[in-house]
């Protein structure tokens, strides 16, 4: 049981990266592919009336993880205690970005939340992936089950690790290109004119940097935490989670090429739930892998919560899944088309 | 104030007190739009749409408070209180999962519809979409109270050999005996906040002699639905929960009776100090036998004071507790008489010409805010010692690996993130108010 709920917490966080991805990306982008305030009107608004159900994807998830494997929950959110608390600022600020933009027309007030958006979407994206990449590569529990990391370090992943080595760098920078470029082909999906060219020439060009990072990082991640390589060298049917990744990443580039606008986006979130499934795939069954020693680490099933809770769990889980697809699918088909 | 406890509890209270200033008016509020919209739909008349778009407008800057004060809630459960969450994440987790599912994704996905999509969706579709930003909310509100109700009153679960609090009932979990009348009052309670809001701007619309049409609109709406509200929240939630607390936490309701003695015909107090060092409570104005009767139905019935139980039981800030449960309820008073004498000026047609009445309303402002607070500090300092009522000790659920240092450092955070907020939210609520439902809101959104 335990097992199921950790693929479905999994499948929770990838979409959460599918959905707020891309208006996360967008707001990378948002500075340099549009210039002028109405370009930057149409970016907000082709987020605006659906980032706050796509955030509440991280809710969500956040709260299945909590009941499903609570030991989890408690360790890695105190011991990501900064850099946590961090991202909860920049949740605020771009929060407030967005829907506190566009209630003034001022040459002081729409820039202010501009850069703000933009910044905050920025770094939120480099944090997400410096997290997920201090997961995978462990971190320093200890036969209580806590620890706590600090920001800073001399940047190699040997003891004692932080939160900021060459590791979590590399992989903040290749969730950075990927949303970029994820988003981008949101805001060419949802655009015309100029705007949707220069977006098109963001997302060609981060679409570059994230195949490199991608061939880069898989590379290294193999090193740094080699359960992964096990796992996946031990079970064939794994590759099927990356290929699903490759198999995006080739779409994304064609259909760029032949300016097939939803396909290019469906591509990139092929590639983003193919990179997840991945690394969740490789990590199974930690969850939390330790540095310290590998008896310290959470796995599936030690940090679960007892068999009562996991079972009544899917009683409604389910069908509040179902709602909620329904509520998505009505959403998006209200706002499917370009914005004016 | 140097303790890791110490400043992990001054960052939990202060970010959750700061927090439920927004859903506090939004939960209300959203079922004034309804109302609104409902009389739009029934008399086809656009002035109380302008007037629902009005509120929208309100209710969406208030709502985006909401949310990103929110988000850290969820979160420093984890943070700051690990080893809370690491016993009773079994539990709670099933309560505030399937907030986020039932409600959080329902309430935004509606949102967006309800203020961009007006052209589109048409009267009958925007109403639907008012009605389920209502029903998103309020389902929020209940895994809340019943997640709270749980610690307050832990029920089915048991223990497990490694500490470990195990979920044994959903329904016992969800159907909790606390649940019913902590969720009436507190959404109740939301409910007045929204109603004063409302009566307040209208008042001052009528009193400043602008946009007085929508002013009086949203006196008739909120004078009435504020009535019923501030009655109901005294009887029969508020009587309701306090017997709940008399039953299941008696220290705890001496304490916030500044009941120092165990008494038979025990008095109702209405003012006092409550001396800690002298168990005296000073310049009391005391009710004869009136506690006694209000717990138990009977004027004579016996009342536990304080020392009926030991001093490890009792709520470790009693001054503290006594006062806000005291501040809470001498408002509460207060919000009848206001609403009961500004509902017979609105029956007998005076209450437009009347300034008085008018300069009340609008005065009331602040206050149901700070009854909420008082309220929910009443139930929150009223737990101490517990975390877990009976179960967890506060000072056994903070997160063991994060320093005194480190905490204070996100507190201090927090309290400048949130002073910036704080004066952005006023400066825009304003403009709104003074744009006025002519303004901005005239037209419906959407394309």
């Amino acid at each position: 049981m335990a097992t199921v709920w950790f693929w479905l917490v999994a499948v929770m966080i990838a979409l959460y990266v599918v959905f707020d991805g891309f208006d996360l990306g967008a707001g990378v982008i948002h500075l340099f592919v549009a210039r002028t305030d109405a370009e930057r009107q149409r970016v907000i608004r082709s987020i605006g009336p659906v980032w706050d159900g796509n955030e509440v994807w991280l809710l969500a998830a956040g709260g299945t993880l909590y009941f499903a494997f609570p030991v989890l929950y408690a360790s890695a959110f105190s011991g990501f205690y900064l850099p946590l608390t961090i991202v909860l600022w920049l949740l605020i600020l771009r929060g407030i970005a967005i829907e506190f933009r566009n209630h003034i027309e001022s040459p002081v007030w729409t820039p202010l939340w501009d850069g703000v958006f933009s910044g905050a979407s920025a770094l939120l994206v480099i944090f997400f992936g410096a997290a997920l990449g201090g997961v995978v590569r462990g971190v320093p529990l200890d036969a209580t089950g806590y620890f706590f990391e600090p920001l800073w370090t001399d940047l190699l992943t040997g003891s004692p690790t932080g939160i900021i080595d060459w590791y979590t760098i590399l992989v903040g920078l290749f969730a950075l290109f990927t949303l970029t470029m994820h988003g981008a082909l949101w805001v060419v999906m949802k655009t015309d004119g100029e705007l949707q060219a220069r977006s098109r020439g963001a997302a060609a060009l981060a679409w570059w940097g994230t195949a490199a990072l991608t061939a880069i990082v898989t590379l290294v991640t193999f090193r740094v935490q080699p359960h992964v390589a096990e796992r996946l060298s031990e079970n064939p049917a794994g590759l099927f989670f990356p290929a699903l990744a490759l198999a995006g990443l080739a779409i994304v580039h064609r259909s760029l090429a032949q300016q097939r606008e939803l396909r290019a986006f469906l591509g990139s979130c092929a590639f983003i739930v193919g990179m997840l499934t991945s690394v969740v795939f490789g990590l199974y069954p930690y969850v939390l892998p330790a540095n310290t020693d590998p008896a310290f680490a959470l796995t599936v099933h030690n940090a679960a919560a007892a068999e009562y809770g996991l079972m009544v769990g899917l009683v409604w889980w389910v069908p509040g899944m179902i709602l909620v697809t329904a509520y998505f699918t009505f959403v998006y088909r209200h706002f499917a088309g370009k914005v004016r | 104030m140097d303790s890791a406890l110490a400043v992990a509890r001054l960052h939990f209270a202060f970010t959750i007190t700061y927090h439920y200033l927004f859903p506090q008016l939004t939960m209300g509020l959203a079922l004034l739009i309804v109302i609104l919209k409902t009389v739009a739909l029934r008399r086809r008349d656009p002035h109380y749409d302008r007037a629902a778009r009005f509120w929208g407008k309100i209710f969406a800057i208030n709502f985006a408070m909401g949310v990103v004060t929110g988000i850290p809630m969820e979160f420093q459960f984890g943070t700051g209180w690990a080893a809370f969450s690491r016993a009773a994440g079994g539990v709670i987790g099933q309560t505030l999962a399937m907030e986020g599912l039932f409600s959080f994704f329902l309430e935004s996905s509606f949102l967006g519809l309800f203020l961009y999509g007006e052209k589109r969706l048409g009267p009958r579709g925007h109403w639907v979409a008012a009605f389920l930003v209502f029903l998103g909310s309020w389902l929020s509100g209940f895994f809340i109270v019943a997640t709270n109700a749980w610690m307050q009153h832990p029920v089915g679960h048991s223990l497990g050999p490694d500490g470990a609090i195990r979920l044994e009932s959903l329904w016992g979990l969800l159907l909790n005996p606390w649940v019913g009348w902590q969720y009436l009052h507190t959404m109740i309670g939301s409910v007045i906040t929204a109603c004063f809001v409302t009566a307040a701007i209208g008042s001052f619309y009528v009193i400043s002699g602008r946009h007085q049409d929508y002013g009086r609109t949203f006196l008739r709406v909120a004078v009435p639905v504020g009535l019923i509200a501030t009655l109901l929240q005294l009887f029969p939630t508020g009587d309701g929960q306090g017997r709940m607390v008399a039953r299941h936490q008696p220290a705890t309701l001496a304490a916030m009776e500044g009941l120092f003695y165990s008494e038979d015909g025990a008095p109702l107090v209405l003012v006092g100090q409550p001396d800690m060092e002298r168990m005296t409570l000073d310049n009391p104005i005391v009710l004869p036998r009136v506690l006694s009767f209000l717990t138990h139905r009977r004027w004579t019935a016996s009342m536990q004071g304080l020392d009926a139980f030991s001093r490890d039981e009792w709520p470790d800030n009693i001054p503290l507790l006594y006062y806000a449960y005291h501040i809470m309820v001498g408002l509460g008073t207060i919000f009848i008489a206001v609403m009961a004498w500004s509902a017979w000026l609105l029956w007998r047609g005076r209450l437009f010409g009347s300034r008085p009445a008018l300069w009340a309303l609008m005065l009331m402002l602040p206050f149901p805010y700070i009854a909420n607070t008082a309220g929910w500090m009443t139930a929150e300092l009223g737990r101490q010692p517990w975390t877990i009522y009976g179960l967890m000790r506060t000072a056994d659920g903070v997160s063991p690996n994060v320093s005194a240092g480190n905490a204070l450092f996100t507190l201090i955070g927090f309290m400048g993130m949130y002073t910036v907020l704080s004066i952005l939210f006023l400066f825009l609520v304003r403009r709104e108010i003074e744009h006025g439902p002519e303004g901005a809101a005239a037209r419906p959104t959407g394309d």
